[in-house]
């Protein structure tokens, strides 16, 4: 009786042999636990003296496998452990090994002491736990991407203040001597401050603190007060226009490395295996339940969303299926609704565009004219393209998450194609006031060529171009906590207190992490933009930032409900760091130009001397040693570059080369994982029947007692796979009765 | 509280230190909250049995589906009533500690999810987890229909060898390519 318990499968439909087998017992020793293993034992007790041999052959291999963890990495209860902690310590022959460990538990300590260092010096810690208990990891993922902003930020900021705002400030108390940037005369070098004013009053005073200009414009804030060459201190001189330009330099590529670094484990996930196109029900069931919530309403909600989520998903295939059966008809309909929807889009873009540019025009010309109206009006005249590229990105949104519902896509494309859309509005509008302001700067009527800009209303274009990104970013700031306070917190009010249906449909704000992300990327990228012409704003957006993240965290614990529709902690981080790269792209752009393009101002900051601030470089360099000069100058040839591009694209090659095969690899061992749990299953199938004849052989009397249960289980093995039961029965045996 | 976590001995702190992934911090703060639970005559000890009632107060636990699977995967008790050591207590600590390796959390997500403890997650198990996951009242549960075509996708997509459920290695072979997994299956007191 026994033996037959042992080969019988049990209620589970597996075959208990099926666990001895030693790929299971592989991952059955990496961690079932005793207790685990206790209980299976108590089921199958009466084959404990069948299995006894096999289990101590692979108790020993499971030792061995086991000797290579941790102790704290096993999986097992405590009172294990300590067992397995004491064999190890009395293990005399093993002491180098338990040395190892014992050393790499040393380090182990080391480490954590300076993590816990680390996490007392990090930022936000209680808050962001906080959220993380309330609304999951998805929101969480939006505070972390601030957070590491606010990083970001304060090392530019000290960057930019360590090489170029110290020099300059010690100088007074030093006894270096400066070279102060000459101006040649001349038409370029006559320098008028914007408003220039005897005696401001206080409303005025505000205007120039909001906008940069009057008493800002001649502080450390803008581009137009470095306006110092060489610093001569007793033993070096300290080029400061060298400096300014190699910071700036610095400090985007600065950017790139941290944002690359950051993005470097998603990309790598994402070239080697794109998830979502066959394991997305896997990871919403397996992987969907964020074990940090504490909350009972999110909790609530969680498990609302993932039954929404669980429905769309189904609908989304259902739909595929649909999709796959559209008639041409249908089709050609449906790509003449998105045809017509896409030239609608790009006509809404334009306009904006246009407005964009007329606005940043007017305010210019406004701005020229000098013409005071009453201070509101010359606030709003200064902050006309802050207002519209604002309207615009409030507006735009909205539409195309109307629009998209007619374009029928399916609903994971339909975010992310409504996502890009506005990135492409945020980010574009940016570019749109720059070129404005170009044409604006570079466009000289008569006589004024010579210098490369228009002197006679830019004497100092860099600071101009500065004020205008430091409105930007108050202006961005100053709509975002505007909009918590006058615009979330009533809406909350109302839903809350008053029981008007239609309020009440409307509801809660939601917290939508996309767009979120996207107003801070944007405000990022005019830091990035704005940092050379004016070097402290990178200061200005670090206290930006982080009272933003109490504005935030104020709105989404009081005003807000979380999205309904989720978002994935992990694909976000990737996302949002890939719109920041585009961002810092698109930021570094007018940067360079503007640096190697046209000509510096002659009337102020560091680079009046030369015609443009690139040239600054290269006038440095002719003062290095010979051999430098060569080397550097090697550096910068065309063999050197497209040698190394050559070397870049090789190096790329065999990387994108090396994901291929990854990916081939996995397939294929996927497909090995298939077949060999079809043979494992044959070959288990065909030891069983091996077995139970081998019984039946020798004592042929006990058959009788056994006739009621063999015959229906070889029928049912049969019916599965009858080519088993040929190889198994191929010398008919007397006991086996189909 | 600081007499309680001076009840925690040196000796005991770098063992369990040496033995979990959790740091002294937090293992100090463990026993803070372990002992805040017990009856005030046990005050202290460490080898008495919590109830899973009294465990399953806690906030951490409190709003999660799988907090009874939870205490009883941890508990040493014979038989398994979900009751929990102090010891039990940090291996669930450690198991869902943010150092914990996927390994382990993989490990004990399977046997969370395997209701029925008999080492596949079958079409019972997965359903069970999935009317954990989006509640079961009636109109929050997916119907007859949806459930099927749900759990067929599920098993499309992570059972390999087509035996109709999924085991350890299927599972592990699916979570480690969730990258979700590890970020969300974290219990920090």
């Amino acid at each position: 009786m026994e033996t037959d318990q042992v080969f019988f499968t049990d209620y589970s439909g597996r075959n208990p042999l099926l666990d001895q087998m030693p790929s299971y017992q592989a991952s059955l020793n990496r961690g079932m636990t005793a207790k685990w293993r206790g209980t299976r034992r108590g089921r199958f007790s009466s084959s404990d003296s069948q299995k006894g041999a096999e289990s101590s052959f692979r108790r020993n291999e499971a030792a061995e496998e086991m000797e290579l963890l941790p102790i704290y990495a096993l999986v097992q209860p405590m009172a294990e452990k300590r067992r397995e902690k004491r064999r190890r310590l009395g293990k005399g022959q093993d002491l180098s090994r338990w040395e190892y460990w014992k050393g790499n538990y040393v380090f182990r300590q080391m480490r954590e002491n300076a993590k816990v260092l680390q996490n007392h010096l990090q930022l936000w810690k209680k808050d962001i736990r906080l959220i993380e208990g309330m609304f999951g990891t998805g929101i969480l993922s939006y505070f972390y991407f601030l957070r590491f902003l606010v990083m970001l930020n304060l090392a530019i900021f000290l960057l930019m203040f360590a090489f170029v705002m110290l020099p300059m400030i010690i100088v007074p108390h030093t006894s270096a001597n400066v070279t102060w940037s000459q101006s040649g005369g001349g038409n370029c070098s006559s320098y008028k401050i914007g408003n220039p004013r005897a005696l401001p009053n206080f409303h005025e005073q505000i205007t120039d603190l909001l906008s940069g200009e009057g008493f800002m414009e001649r502080t450390y804030l803008f581009y137009g007060f470095y306006n110092m060459d060489k610093i001569h201190f007793p033993h070096f001189t300290y080029n400061l226009s060298l400096a300014y330009l190699l910071t700036t330099v610095a400090y985007l590529l600065f950017s790139l490395i941290w944002i690359v670094k950051r993005s470097a484990t998603g990309f790598k996930r994402s070239l080697v295996q794109n998830e979502d196109c066959f394991q997305s029900f896997c990871n919403k069931i397996f992987a969907g339940w964020d074990f940090c919530i504490t909350n009972k309403t999110t909790a609530k909600l969680k498990k609302s969303i993932m039954l929404n989520e669980l429905r769309i998903d189904l609908e989304e295939e259902r739909v595929r299926q649909k999709i796959a059966e559209r008639s041409r008809t249908e089709r050609l309909r449906i790509y003449f609704i998105r045809f017509v929807l896409n030239v609608f889009v790009i006509g809404v873009l334009a306009a904006c565009f246009y407005s964009i540019y007329l606005a940043t025009s007017l305010s210019q010309d406004a701005e020229m004219n000098k013409k005071k109206v009453n201070f509101l009006m010359d606030l709003i005249t200064e902050y006309l393209p802050s207002i519209v590229i604002t309207l615009a990105n409030f507006i735009t949104p909205v539409l195309f998450s109307f629009i998209i519902n007619f374009e029928d896509y399916s609903p994971s494309f339909e975010i992310r194609f409504t996502l890009m859309r506005c990135v492409f509005m945020r980010l574009t509008s940016i570019g749109v006031l720059l070129l404005s302001l170009w044409r604006k700067i570079t466009r000289c009527d008569d006589a004024f060529c010579e210098c490369g800009y228009n002197p006679d209303l830019y004497s100092c274009w860099e600071s101009r171009v500065g004020q205008e990104m430091y409105k930007l970013t108050i202006f961005d700031f100053i709509i975002i906590a505007a909009v918590t306070i006058f615009v979330e917190f009533p809406r909350k009010f109302l839903v809350k207190y008053c029981n008007c249906q239609l309020i009440k449909f409307w509801g809660d704000q939601e917290f939508s992490i996309p767009q979120n992300v996207l107003q801070i990327v944007y405000g990022q990228t005019i830091c990035w933009i704005g940092t050379f012409y004016c070097p402290l704003l990178p200061a200005i957006c670090t206290i930006k930032y982080f009272l933003m993240f109490y504005i935030k965290k104020t709105s989404l614990l009081h005003n807000c409900r979380p999205s309904v529709r989720p978002f994935r902690a992990s694909r976000s981080t990737f996302f949002f760091l890939v719109v920041l790269l585009i961002g810092l792209i698109l930021a570094s752009l007018p940067v360079v130009i503007s640096v190697a393009q046209i000509n510096s101002s002659k009337a102020c900051g560091p680079f009046m001397n030369y015609t443009t601030s690139w040239e600054v470089l290269p006038i440095a360099v002719s003062q290095l040693p010979d051999g430098v000069q060569r080397f550097l100058s090697f550096l910068s040839s065309e063999t050197f570059a497209a040698s190394f591009f050559v070397v870049t694209f090789l190096a790329m090659f065999y990387v994108i080369a090396l994901a291929r095969g990854y990916k081939k690899v996995i397939s294929q061992l996927r497909e090995q994982l298939t077949m060999e749990g079809r043979d494992r299953q044959f070959l288990i199938q065909r030891l069983v029947i091996a077995q139970r004849r081998s019984k039946f052989n020798p004592k042929p009397p006990g058959r009788s007692s056994r006739s009621p249960r063999s015959p229906s289980y070889h029928t049912s093995f049969a019916y599965n796979h009858p080519e088993a039961m040929r190889l198994a029965d191929s010398p008919p045996p007397s006991s086996t009765q189909v | 509280m600081g007499s309680t976590s001076s009840q925690l001995d040196k000796d005991a702190l770098s063992e369990y230190q040496e033995l979990t992934f959790l740091t002294k911090q937090e293992i100090i703060l463990a026993h803070e909250r372990f002992s805040a639970m017990l009856p005030q005559e046990y005050k202290g000890a460490t080898n008495i049995r919590l109830p899973m009632e009294k465990i399953l107060e806690m906030p951490e636990l409190k709003s999660n589906p799988f907090n009874k699977r939870i205490c009883h995967v941890f508990s040493t008790s014979q038989p398994n009533d979900g009751s929990l050591t102090f010891e039990d207590f940090l291996d669930l600590l450690s198991a869902f500690s943010e150092a914990a390796t996927m390994e382990i959390k993989s490990h004990y997500a399977f046997r969370i999810f395997d209701s029925d403890n008999d080492g596949t997650l079958g079409r019972e198990d997965l359903e069970k987890m999935v009317t954990l996951l989006t509640g079961d009242s009636k109109d929050t549960s997916l119907n007859g229909e949806e459930m099927g075509q749900l759990i067929n996708n599920i098993l499309e997509e992570s059972d390999i060898d087509k035996d109709g459920t999924v085991n350890l290695s299927e599972f592990q072979h699916v979570i480690s390519r969730s990258p979700d997994f590890v970020s969300s299956f974290k219990i920090v007191l």
